[in-house]
């Protein structure tokens, strides 16, 4: 170390310079010079809303070699203003974090554990037990009026869903007789 | 609001800042009461006598905006001398049927001079079995939006001397409501309300307006529509509905869930608010648009709006010669709400089950009966991000552990399905100000998983396909059933042909979003409902989002920053209807027209240009001049005068006195929860007289006020949120950050609470009512204080109910204590205002749990009847 080096340290730039508090450039070093966010050199940004609330708080999703690598507020949205609340911050770690499962899951009737499950297999299985509840539930009539429709099966969910898979559900739902059909909003 | 809806309470911060009051009424003191001018604890389940103590300060002392009031709400209508108060009948209403739990609404209705039929506005010959059931299946709630009928031309008294003119039935029904009896039933001071009452008349008016936020605080209670009811009430009389800086905002907790009650995953109604076709009274398609269709204003062209509906379900297979397919359409017979399908699963004839995003295993009311639902389904399909409650239930649930299930003897087989997360998948959410955003992929989802999208494409490409070889012998049609192809038609007529991208086949998101806007015979994108037609030529999947997709461009995607726009952004996303921000507001200008202060002006009628302007979108037929008044035989939109500011009601005026369309009285009146340690002191009826009972053996209720045994459940709980939590936890337990946040399940306690039943702080308590016990941390905070109530102190309990036995912070859920006892419009339990005990320590293992629950039933005497009186 060269005898004045000291003169480039931190503390002798806050004593002797015009940043006495050190909240500016007192502290700044080349390392804080070379500093970048995370979010500078990303592939793409998706614009999104937060998944939680009703707000509606604006996000910016950034992708890095076609993974989310950070969410952070927009700052134009006009409802948010760029802000995000302790759940809308967490946001990165609902989607990317361990928590989340990527296969199915099956437990059979009287079966005390999982057991893996292909996915086009499930789909398959679900789409008979559908037809089957169906079947079994079914009231063309109740007292002698006409009904058509099925009490077999039921639902519960939506409120977290798009606006556009909510309409597929009660399409699709509606269409195979179910009224039973509901969501959070009951709730 | 700080606490549950942080970023959007920055506005209330920017008001306060302006020099807005804030006023906070809570039984606890939040992060929201620590910003508040001043904070009202309240007795939970006591809103209705605290708001109705403001109405009654307003109607004594004149505060009400005259000329508003005259102008824009029925306050001069008068009601035929057959309605009955609640001041002449000692605490219900007339109409009430008693022995079927069930008012008769036709006395509460306009006199004028239009002949009506003898009985029952529907179907004169429905018998009072039929009339329960068609009442049960959530006619008040498809009317929300303003489509219960009244007469269109009342006769009125613009001097409001008349005796029964509304506003005349309202200071007599209100008058009870005096600042003694507000403080002896919400336990809230004479000088505070006093201070309240003063705030809120000062800052109403042509100059100031004052706005109400709400949350289930107000909605899940036996009385839960009336509670919101009240505040509109107030909110008409001090002309604050329509304008900048008013209204009654409810804040609702999930990103889409306006969207789906729009868009309705909901029993009662089809897309729109169109109600779902009733077994009574709908039998064909002429039958429905003349039961339920009004007379006057925008629900006059309910046919435009169903046959678009129908259109857009079943396309070609819809046309004139067979009612557009409007007989494929299921028939309800009464409430299908979620509570009653689990009643349905228990009894066997409920056998399937989808959990989308949701987790009732802890997150619904009485969440040991809905496990012990889902553990008598034959197949059960949980779509979420991880392994939730209701997922594992068989595995590690409660009654696992107290024996009364074994894993090895559950028959319920079970589909654990990955979803795609808000950044996987294309899509519109709808915000709680009725504003749609999309939000767009950013990355694909891995793995096995998708969104609900491509599960609800795929799944019914693969029914369809499995019904259509039902021909072939594959699927024989139930008994009753003409042929499969009878069966079958609606679905295999069904329009399901969206286009799919991308290596997941993922449908069009877009394609979705444009078949709900609608569009005309040639393929044409619609830019508003009032293209609608009724002849077959247009097709839209829900009336009120046309023009979400006007001119082939999703305004949903629409970000153009704030900064940019005026304060009101609306070229930000898009709101229903026809991108209004502000609902009703042409009453933000008084009758010719004029802004009533330019301090508040935001639409106004420009004479230059004959038509209506202003910072927002008119929410009015453009062009018509506030002059305008319709021929005596105009019907719909034609009979709309130039100052009906409230054009879906059927006289185009804000109701004081609701005289259709609410299932439990045309007036709010204060009634004790269903359970309750007090008397009702404002009426000789204790309770709701027609709220919804669901009597079975694992939902018993306790007895109330003066009942015997009610003291062994002294003292009154209420569930609520964390910032760091969301609802059942299924998005918040599972995250490290969150979970470090709010480490633990707890309740919170005054000292003084804590004192009398030996409670510690950071130590553990029980707390049990007749459906189960929890047990929670304790957190002695003065945050609760002890009210007076009735003439003595009452504790309360405060629960925050995100927890559940999974994930990274585990907990009892509060949900285990909820009884299932409903409001009657709209189907909605009673967590806000319930009795319990508290007692010091962990609750029992194994079990010794139930025997617990046992031994306090039998303490207080508890049997099938206990609560279910009316």
């Amino acid at each position: 170390m060269s005898d004045r080096a000291w003169i480039g340290w931190p503390v002798y730039r806050q004593l002797t310079g015009d940043d006495k508090l050190a909240r500016g450039k007192a502290t700044r070093s080349a390392v804080t010079d070379r500093l970048e966010p995370r979010i500078k050199n990303v592939d793409r940004v998706a614009k999104s809303v937060c998944p939680y609330c009703a707000v509606g708080c604006g996000q910016n999703v950034y992708v890095s070699n076609e993974k989310v690598i950070q969410i952070e507020g927009d700052p134009d949205s006009p409802v948010s203003r760029g802000r995000l609340c302790p759940k809308g911050s967490a946001s990165l770690q609902l989607t990317t974090g361990d928590a989340r499962e990527y296969k199915v899951k099956y437990r059979r009737a009287y079966g005390t554990d999982w057991e893996d499950l292909d996915l086009d297999k499930a789909m398959d299985m679900i789409a008979d037990r559908v037809i089957e509840s169906r079947r079994r539930g079914w009231q063309q009539e109740v007292d002698g009026k006409k009904t058509r429709r099925t009490l077999g099966f039921a639902s519960l969910g939506g409120a977290t869903l798009d606006n556009e898979e909510n309409y597929l559900l009660k399409k699709l739902f509606t269409a195979l007789g179910a009224v039973q059909v509901e969501n959070q909003a009951r709730i | 609001m700080a606490e549950a809806h942080p970023v959007g309470f920055q506005w209330v911060m920017e008001a306060k800042k302006r020099g807005a009051k804030i006023i906070h009424v809570d039984p606890r003191f939040t992060r929201t009461s620590a910003h508040a001018d001043v904070h009202v604890p309240i007795r939970a389940g006591a809103d209705i006598a605290f708001v109705g103590g403001i109405i009654n300060y307003v109607l004594t002392n004149e505060k009400y905006f005259r000329d508003y009031m005259l102008a824009y709400t029925n306050a001069a209508t008068i009601l035929t001398d057959e309605y009955a108060d609640t001041e002449d009948l000692d605490g219900v209403f007339s109409g009430l049927d008693r022995e079927r739990r069930v008012y008769e609404w036709d006395s509460w209705r306009y006199e004028s001079d239009a002949v009506r039929p003898a009985a029952g506005e529907r179907s004169p010959d429905l018998t009072g079995a039929q009339l329960l059931q068609v009442r049960r299946s959530g006619r008040g709630e498809a009317q929300g939006s303003g489509g219960a009928k009244a007469e269109p031309r009342p006769h009125t008294d613009p001097t409001l001397q008349h005796p029964r003119c509304v506003l005349q039935i309202l200071k007599r029904h209100f008058a009870r409501y005096t600042p003694q009896v507000v403080a002896e039933v919400a336990g809230v001071p004479e000088q505070l309300l006093r201070q309240v009452c003063e705030l809120v008349t000062e800052n109403s008016g042509p100059d100031r307006t004052t706005a109400f936020v709400y949350s289930l605080g107000w909605t899940q209670h036996t009385v839960g529509v009336q509670y919101i009811r009240t505040a509109a009430i107030l909110q008409a009389l001090l002309g604050n509905m329509g304008r900048p800086g008013g209204g009654i905002m409810a804040l609702r907790g999930h990103a889409s869930i306006q969207g789906s009650t729009d868009i309705p995953t909901l029993f009662d109604m089809l897309p729109g608010y169109l109600p779902m076709p009733h077994q009574y009274g709908n039998d064909n398609l002429d039958a429905y648009i003349a039961a339920e269709t009004v007379e006057k204003g925008f629900w006059a062209n309910t046919r435009d709006y169903m046959v678009s509906l129908l259109k857009a379900y079943w396309g070609d297979a819809a046309t004139q010669d067979n009612d557009f397919c409007y007989g494929y359409l299921p028939r309800l017979t009464g409430s299908h709400s979620t509570y009653e399908t689990v009643l349905e699963q228990l009894n066997g004839r409920c056998t399937g089950y989808f959990l989308l995003g949701q987790n009732p295993a802890v997150g619904s009311a009485n969440a040991r009966m809905q496990r012990l639902g889902m553990a008598s389904l034959d197949w059960l399909v949980v779509r979420d991000f991880s392994l939730i409650e209701s997922a594992t239930w068989w595995q590690n649930g409660p009654e696992i552990e107290t024996g009364e299930l074994r894993t090895e003897e559950i028959k319920t087989e079970v589909f654990f399905l990955p979803a795609a997360a808000h950044t996987e998948k294309d899509g519109s959410f709808t915000n709680t100000q009725r504003m749609l955003q999309w939000h767009h992929t950013a990355v694909e989802p891995a793995g096995d998983s998708r969104s609900d999208l491509w599960f609800m494409f795929h799944l019914g490409r693969r029914i369809r396909q499995k019904l259509a070889e039902a021909g072939r012998g594959a699927s024989a049609p139930p008994e009753g059933v003409a042929s499969a192809d009878e069966w079958n038609r609606p679905v295999l007529d069904l329009t399901w042909d969206y286009p799919v991208r991308g290596p997941l086949d993922e449908p069009a998101a877009e394609v979705v979003l444009a078949e709900i806007n609608g569009w005309s015979s040639d393929g044409t994108p619609l830019s508003s409902y009032t293209q609608l037609n009724a002849d077959g030529s247009t097709a839209c999947g829900c009336w009120i989002y046309c023009g979400v997709y006007a001119g082939g461009v999703n305004q949903a995607a629409r970000r153009k920053p704030g900064t940019e726009q005026n304060w009101v952004a609306n070229e930000w996303g898009w709101a229903w209807p026809a991108n209004r921000r502000v609902l009703y507001n042409r009453a933000s200008a008084d009758p010719d027209g004029r802004p009533w202060s330019q301090r508040k002006a935001l639409v106004w009628w420009d004479a230059g240009q004959g038509k209506w302007t202003g910072h927002d979108v008119p929410d009015f037929i453009a062009d018509r001049p506030p002059d305008y008044r319709p021929a005596e035989d105009a019907t719909g939109v034609e009979a709309i005068s130039g100052t009906d500011a409230f054009i879906m009601q059927a006289d185009g005026k804000a109701w004081l006195f609701a005289p259709a369309g609410l299932v439990d009285g045309p007036l709010p009146a204060h009634y004790e929860p269903q359970e309750s340690p007090f008397v009702n002191l404002l009426y000789g009826q204790q309770h709701n007289p027609v709220r919804e009972i669901i009597t079975h053996r694992d939902n018993r209720y306790q007895p109330s006020g003066a009942e015997p045994g009610s003291d062994v459940f002294p003292y009154v709980t209420t569930t609520y949120r964390l910032t760091e939590h969301h609802t059942a936890g299924g998005m918040s337990r599972f995250l490290p950050y969150l979970a470090e946040l709010q480490p633990a399940f707890f309740c919170e306690v005054s000292p003084e609470l804590a004192a009398e039943r030996g409670l510690e702080h950071a130590g553990w308590a029980t707390i049990v009512t007749a459906r189960s016990a929890i047990e929670a941390r304790v957190l002695v905070t003065e945050r609760m204080r002890p009210l007076q109530v009735g003439g003595r102190v009452v504790h309360q309990v405060g629960l925050p109910w995100h927890w559940g036995p999974n994930g990274l912070t585990t907990g009892d859920a509060a949900n285990e204590l909820v009884h299932l006892s409903l409001d009657p419009n709209v189907h909605i339990q009673e967590d806000k205002a319930m009795a319990c005990d508290i007692r010091a320590g962990r609750r029992p293992r194994g079990p010794a749990l139930r025997d617990l629950v046992r031994e306090y039933q039998q303490r207080a005497g508890i049997t099938a009847q206990t609560g279910t009186e009316e």
